[in-house]
């Protein structure tokens, strides 16, 4: 028995929005609860015994990647562009995207979860290639770094915050801070800025894209082993609306307050970012977010095969040997090579040697993602920052909404609003405690965090579809980015590789792109 | 039987009264002549509200003020055969039928603004009210002087009653254009006349009192029914335009319309008409042949070819429309407004109708629409000449029509040798906002010819003339009907004065949207 819908509102928003919205009196909302992989991901968890596979449903590949995400995806392409045609890419679950998935609707495409990504710099080679590829740079600035397409940079307004009633402009509440706000902010950015700009004797910057190529001078790793709540309280950094922000900023990138990351990731979400003192790397977005890469690297390689679990990979004389549950029962799959682009605890549970292995898996958090279908936009008021790509609201657990149909300039009419939530907490505590929760109760909620800003949104809403992301992305935890074990992790066993934004300890997409391409290349040194 | 005197005269006067009333009070005679004053403003401010609407409306004011007037001083005339029928009760009757010119003619001009908008036999809606109104009034008089029959000589009679009656004509006339309308707006005076009818009915309960018996009750509730009704009006008169909207244009308020885009307003004065979007002036019916000659003409013959294809983007006024179907070499014209609002507007308003010429209807016009920026990107790449006409730059949603992007994605819709023109806004009013847009089309690598005219109702505004290859503006106007544009002043608008020259700017990009800070920051020290 999950819990009532009420109570469901209320562990999530608190009490008085439950009460508010009526609780288990709300109307049914059309829609429905997305499957993001844990049907087959459990049954494959559940299974006792690897099942033999018969000889007649044995095949033969060149390179097998494993997992349709961004990673997979990102080896899988690399082999192609470098002439690997035997690739044949599985996933289990029915679409390809792991949590960079997309979906449509007549309206609008719309994210399932990540929604942007950072312009890349001219020698973050793969990234420059992907855009590349898709005619999405328009010229090189006076640093030599590709401009990407301006209809892909995200569209001015991009931000704005709910707080007391009205929207402002941007994250930092500007308006009404004080002398001492102002002061911190600045010497924030100041700080910020010097890191940004911090090389080690070998020239490495302390923070860049991708991690793999950040210094690992003790200098700047050693902050790793405070959190980022206790490195700015020793700069004096209290302000509340600074708080608040850098908290938001661990909530949005990292599932985490500020309190629980590690100081060297709180701060590699502002420094890395940096193009120079002061000025920001664009924000790229399309309307179905980073779906939008998954359609252009999965048209790009050869066979992907859908509602294949991989559950046994071993390595053989020659290569590997692939055990996977398809829906008609196990096929088995040899190659010359493998890369396992899943999530650690899964590769953890599939590949043999790991299985045996053992050892601590990475912390990973919770996350859910509502795609809310609108027939009209909700009234603004006159006054207010206008709408903007992302919607923050200050004083919810939730992050707000980012509108699908901004990025394109459809700015009246009907459009889908992506809601993300995000669970700070324990994550096994977190999926306990929600397990059994329908659709009824997520849509209650999420309809009734989006109506406390925008009231008369519930006679709007046409459609609420919700995915719950379980196991959403791997957390950088005070201590988890310069972890001994993450780093080995990466480490091909024979024939095996591996691939995954969890190896770099932080989930995003240049991450899992920088470990598919990597796995990519060790296939083809050797 | 105890009826009372002025009643015994009548026909069936031996039927009983209304309840028993005390022995033959006389009326307060002059008290009653201040009704039928009362009575004779009100009508005749209807007969001016519906022949305002009508004229403003439909256009033609002779016609529609003749047939106004006509039907409303016949339907008096029926009222007033009509007044023989009632044989029973006139006190109760007049006070009824006040209640009833209350009613009909207080929401006439609040229901005849929202039907425009909505049905489409308008004419026969305002037709309608003029005659019901006409009626009634018709009925009022004789119904009154009967009250007083007996009670005043004939000649007194008539001679007073209509003397109040003709007066209260004379202040109508003159309070409708000098206080009604220019403080109340149409919708508001419509209203409170409405009122001041229904309160000399509520007020007449007393004054008729002697002949109406003991059941008053009933006819002062329904009385206070329709003061409800009315004043319910009044409150939601803000939705169809505010107080604060009557007030602040200058001209009397016609037409208002909240559409899903946009506020339209359409006020008309003695200049004619003018078109606000958002409170922005849109056009002004007396100079926009100046804008419209400017914005269109030059593009048309920058070309390499005579152009067949043409692409408007905005404009739903229809009046660029008009001015490039007078060119023979058009075969197609595709017209892109986000607001079928709007789009409607101008093929159904006849004073706007009139104005485009109708050119809406003209076979070679298609009608999109759509976002003009999402409609670009599947759009085909085949277009002789696009004009681009969108409001001003005063908010992001606009502003990215505005931008690098935009150009580009326009650029590449054109056919070889084609030409562009954008609306600026104002080189001087606000100068970095105008030179952001042509540095902007410039990025996108058009090339482009920055031009400007004096168009009195908004003041110096700016155009950009481009194409995507090097080219020479036009040296000659086109050889059709044009009241401005001739070589001379088509040479002139190419050259600016001192205070209009370039002023360096940055390129309005969707991920900067600079344009719009400008346009706020330049435009907020002109307001
Ligand atoms: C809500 C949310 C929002 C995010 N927002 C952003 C953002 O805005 N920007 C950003 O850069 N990043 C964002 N991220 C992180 C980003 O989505 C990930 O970093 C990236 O997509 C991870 O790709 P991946 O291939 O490493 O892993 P995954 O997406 O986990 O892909 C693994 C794939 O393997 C498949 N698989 C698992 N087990 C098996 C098996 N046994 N057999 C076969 N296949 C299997 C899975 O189904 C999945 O498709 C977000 C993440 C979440 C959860």
């Amino acid at each position: 028995m999950g819990p009532s819908r009420r109570e469901f509102v209320a562990m999530l928003l608190g009490a008085p929005l439950a009460a508010a919205c009526g609780g288990g009196g709300a109307r049914t909302i059309e829609g429905s609860l997305v499957e993001t992989g844990m049907g087959r991901g459990h049954a494959m968890r559940d299974l006792r015994a690897i099942p033999a596979v018969p000889d007649g449903r044995w095949r033969r590949t060149g390179v097998i990647v494993i997992g349709g995400g961004v990673a997979g995806l990102s080896a899988a392409w690399w082999l192609r562009r470098n002439g690997r045609t035997d690739v044949t890419v599985v996933e289990l679950d029915d679409v390809v995207g792991g949590t960079a998935r997309g979906g449509a609707s007549s309206v609008t495409p719309y994210p399932w979860g990540a929604h942007y990504v950072v312009a890349p710099r001219a020698d973050e080679a793969a990234m420059v290639a992907l855009f590349e590829e898709q005619g999405a740079i328009e010229g090189h600035d006076a640093h030599g770094d590709p401009i990407i397409d301006e209809a892909l940079r995200c569209r001015d307004p991009d931000e704005r915050i709910w707080y007391r009633g009205r929207w402002a402009d941007g994250l930092y509440l500007s308006a009404g801070a004080s002398a001492e706000d102002l002061a911190q902010l600045a010497r924030f950015d100041a700080a910020i800025d010097q890191w940004a700009t911090w090389r080690d004797a070998a020239g490495r910057p302390a923070f860049t894209v991708p991690v793999s190529a950040c210094s690992t001078d003790p200098t700047a790793t050693a902050l790793d082993r405070e959190s980022f709540g206790a490195w700015l309280d020793r700069q004096g950094l209290t302000s509340e609306r600074l708080r608040w922000m850098t908290d938001y900023a661990c909530r949005d990138d990292y599932d985490l307050l500020a309190a629980d990351t590690s100081a060297w990731a709180g701060i590699y979400y502002f420094a890395a970012r940096r193009r120079a003192p002061g000025s920001s790397r664009a924000v790229v977005t399309w309307p179905d977010g980073n779906a939008h890469l998954i359609a252009h690297l999965a048209s790009k390689v050869g066979p992907i095969e859908t509602k294949l679990a991989v559950v046994d990979v071993r390595a053989v004389a020659g290569g590997v040997e692939v055990i996977a549950l398809a829906d008609d029962g196990p096929v088995g799959i040899r190659a010359e090579h493998a890369v396992v682009a899943v999530p650690r605890h899964v590769a953890r549970h599939i590949v043999a040697t790991r299985r045996e292995a053992g050892g601590v898996l990475p912390d990973c958090g919770a996350w859910a993602v509502a795609n809310v279908h609108l027939r009209d936009r909700p009234r603004e008021r006159p006054g207010d920052a206008p709408p903007a790509w992302d919607n923050v609201i200050r004083d919810s657990p939730s992050l707000g909404y980012v509108s699908a149909t901004h990025q394109r300039g459809r700015d009246v009419g009907p459009t889908v609003w992506t809601w993300y939530y995000p669970f700070p907490e324990d994550g096994a505590v977190v999926r306990k405690r929600l397990a059994g929760a329908g659709h009824g109760e997520w849509a209650a909620t999420v309809v009734a965090d989006l109506a406390r800003v925008h009231r008369d949104l519930p006679d709007l809403v046409t459609r609420v579809d919700v995915a719950f992301w379980g196991h959403g992305m791997v957390r950088p935890r005070v201590g988890a980015m310069f972890d001994l074990t993450r780093m080995s992790a990466a480490a091909p066993i024979g024939a095996i590789h591996f691939a995954h934004t969890d190896l770099s300890g932080m989930a995003l997409f240049e991450e899992a792109l920088d470990h598919g391409v990597r796995a990519a290349r060790e296939i083809l040194a050797s | 039987m105890g009826a009372a005197a002025p009643d015994a005269a009548a026909p069936g006067a031996a039927d009983p009264p209304d309840g028993p009333a005390p022995a033959a009070r006389p009326l307060p005679a002059p008290l009653l002549y201040i009704n039928v004053f009362v009575v004779a403003t009100c009508g005749l401010v209807y007969e001016l509200l519906a022949g305002t609407l009508g004229s403003y409306l439909l256009g033609d004011s002779v016609t529609q003020f003749s047939l106004v007037i006509g039907l409303y001083l016949s339907a008096m005339g029926v009222g007033a055969w009509l007044s023989r029928r009632v044989d029973k009760h006139l006190a109760r009757r007049f006070i009824e039928v006040e209640l009833a010119v209350a009613l009909v003619g207080g929401v006439s001009a609040p229901i005849l603004f929202v039907g425009f908008a909505e049905i489409a036999h308008f004419q026969l809606l305002l037709l309608g009210f003029v005659t019901v109104i006409g009626i009634l009034v018709g009925l009022e008089l004789p119904l009154l002087m009967r009250l007083l029959q007996g009670q005043v000589e004939f000649k007194d009679l008539v001679s007073r009653v209509l003397t109040f009656d003709y007066a209260g004509a004379l202040v109508a006339a003159l309070l409708f254009p000098m206080l009604l309308v220019p403080e109340l707006g149409l919708v508001r005076t419509s209203l409170v006349v409405g009122l001041g009818n229904a309160a000399i009915g509520l007020w007449g309960t007393w004054l008729l009192a002697p002949h109406l018996g003991k059941r008053v009750t009933g006819l002062r509730v329904r009385a206070l029914i329709v003061i409800a009704i009315l004043v319910g009006g009044l409150i939601q008169a803000d939705h169809m335009s505010t107080w604060a909207e009557d007030r602040m244009y200058a001209d009397t308020v016609v037409y208002a319309k909240t559409t899903a885009y946009q506020r339209i307003v359409v006020t008309r004065g003695p200049s004619g008409f003018n078109l606000f979007l958002n409170g922005n002036l849109q056009f002004a019916s007396g100079d926009e042949y100046r804008y419209h000659e400017a914005l269109v003409h030059p593009a048309m013959v920058a070309g390499d070819h005579p152009p067949k294809r043409v692409l408007v983007l905005g404009g739903g006024d229809g009046l660029a429309l008009r001015e490039l179907l007078k060119h023979p070499s058009v075969e197609a014209v595709t017209l892109v407004d986000l607001d079928p609002g709007m789009t409607t507007l101008s093929t159904a308003f006849p004073p706007l109708a009139q104005l485009n010429r109708q050119s809406f209807s003209d076979p070679r016009v298609t009608v999109v629409n759509d976002d003009a920026m999402v409609w670009l990107e599947s759009a085909p790449a085949n277009w002789d000449v696009a004009i681009v006409d969108f409001p001003d730059p005063n908010n992001f949603a606009l502003g990215k029509l505005y931008t690098k992007r935009f150009y580009r994605l326009l650029k590449s819709k054109l056919a070889p040798g084609g030409a562009v023109s954008v609306q600026a806004t104002s080189p001087l009013f606000a100068r970095r906002s105008f030179w952001c847009v042509m540095e902007t089309m410039r990025a996108a690598g058009f090339v482009v010819h920055p031009y400007q005219l004096a168009v009195p109702s908004f003041g110096v505004w700016g155009f950009g003339l481009a194409r995507a290859e090097a080219f020479e503006p036009p040296a000659h106007a086109p050889a059709v009907a044009l009241r401005f544009l001739d070589d001379d002043a088509l040479g002139a608008m190419f050259k600016f004065s001192a205070d209009e020259k370039p002023v360096p700017v940055e390129i309005n990009q969707l991920d900067n949207q600079m344009l719009v800070r400008y346009y706020e920051s330049e435009w907020r020290k002109w307001q």
